[in-house]
């Protein structure tokens, strides 16, 4: 066992102050010492993007990420994304176009459109393909999700 | 995943001294997209990981001046991809930035990275060698400049001696007008690999410059000076000559997952045909 390396980390506006193994990446830290189970382990190698979160304003894989790397910094989970309880309206999009089959993408695929929208108000088809495109979903609703980042984007932001 | 000691140096200098107290036990950290992949698989295990975000000398940043254009090591693709500078003047190396994986990835892979893991497929390496870029390092020695044609040996190898690391990559500003393009081929649109990544660049006085990578050990470049190639009203019989000749210098592996070598060559000749009218299109249009 390594020694633990004490790391302050900024977790959906919380301050957090905690002890993390080096070798433990964000996503284990996420999910096994924050019991923030919203972001997803899948591949493991960065193809899947189920484990997606934002870091310091930018979307990552946290399985690729050591959790003591994001010392210092902030970090937006799925969980994040709307008050505990609501929903942001591109999370009500993706309900009402269908976009969640089996789920389990989703927190991910959430969190790269809704880093898209932030980048792109009015993405382009094209656009969507290519911010989502690290994102896998086994369900195949490709369609779906592309229709509720449209319409998310179309109803604007919130 | 294996543990290992975490080191976080504040300076260029005690980053250096790890790395060579630890030699082939140490390993650098900058994004971390194939390093922690590497570490979880075990096909490296350090006894320490040595990040280099929080070096004030190593802070990203692309910075131009000289007749160069200097890109930090720890810069990631994604703001390569974005930078205007880049685009301008180095137009293939923003095209390569921007189709390293996913946008998760781009927002974390560095360009030291990419080059410092030396793998054959890394997308940045054919525009790097047709734009003559140097790698800047410093060691115990101090700071010294390598030609990107001299920094790869093979896969995961590169001429970086103990204790070194890249601080820097610089692309020096064409003396002529240039215009060049990045082309790969993957099994899918999106995210994966390479299996062709290749560079074309001519410039105004008709010298042609083609690197291509995944198709060996390493990333090659291969230059024509005759004026052939850059000739857009050249026969088609001569410059398939030229081509050929640049094309053997490819060694596609046949233990790939990815592609056989048959199909590496066929894409390759491929891709480099159609790289070469794109340049030549761009230099007559003054892109």
């Amino acid at each position: 066992m390594s020694d633990l390396i004490p790391i302050r980390v900024t977790v959906n506006g919380r301050a957090r102050a905690f002890d993390v193994a080096a070798h433990h990446t964000l996503l284990e830290v996420l999910r096994d010492d924050l019991q923030l189970t919203g972001t997803k382990e899948c591949c493991l190698v960065g193809e899947c993007g189920a484990c997606t979160v934002r870091l310091d304003g930018r979307i990552v894989d946290s399985c690729l990420v050591l959790a003591v790397e994001s010392d210092g910094g902030e970090v937006t989970t799925v969980e994040g994304l709307a008050p505990e309880g609501g929903l942001s309206r591109l999370q009500a999009a993706f309900l009402d176009e269908g976009a969640v089959q089996c789920g389990f993408c989703i927190p991910g695929q959430v969190m790269a459109a809704d880093d898209l929208l932030g980048r792109v108000a009015r993405p382009t088809v094209a656009e969507i393909h290519e911010g989502l495109a690290g994102n896998l979903c086994r369900c195949g609703c490709y369609e779906q999700i592309t229709a509720a980042v449209k319409a998310a984007a179309e109803a604007g932001p919130g | 995943m294996q543990t290992f000691t975490y080191a976080r140096p504040a300076t260029l200098a005690e980053a250096v001294a790890t790395l060579e107290a630890h030699g082939p036990d140490a390993r650098a950290l900058a994004g971390g997209t194939d390093l922690i992949i590497r570490l979880r698989d075990g096909s490296v295990s350090p006894s320490v990981v040595v990040d280099l975000k929080r070096i004030a000398e190593l802070r990203p940043g692309i910075r131009d001046g000289d007749g160069w254009l200097s890109i930090g090591a720890t810069t990631v693709m994604t703001d390569i991809a974005a930078d205007p500078r880049v685009a301008r003047q180095f137009r293939a190396l923003a095209e390569a930035a921007a189709v390293v994986g996913s946008v998760q990835i781009r927002n974390r892979a560095t360009l030291g990275g990419n080059v410092c893991n030396a793998s054959p497929a890394a997308d940045t390496a054919p525009a790097l060698l047709v734009y003559g870029a140097e790698v800047v390092a410093v060691g115990p020695g101090g700071s010294r400049r390598i030609p990107i044609g001299d920094f790869f040996v093979r896969s995961g190898e590169t001429t970086l001696a103990r204790g070194e690391l890249v601080t820097s990559i610089e692309l020096p500003v064409p003396a002529r007008r240039m215009s060049a393009v990045h082309l790969r081929r993957t099994r899918r649109r999106g995210h994966d690999l390479a299996s062709v990544t290749l560079c074309c660049g001519v410039d105004e006085a008709g010298v042609a410059r083609l690197a291509f990578g995944s198709v060996g050990p390493r990333p090659i470049l291969a230059v024509d000076a005759t004026g052939v190639l850059a000739d857009a009203g050249a026969p088609a019989e001569a410059k398939a000559e030229i081509l050929e000749r640049m094309y053997a210098e490819a060694s596609p592996s046949p233990r790939s997952m990815r592609a056989s070598p048959e199909y590496r060559r066929a894409m390759l000749r491929v891709l480099g045909g159609r790289a070469l009218r794109i340049a030549i299109d761009r230099l007559a249009a003054g892109e």
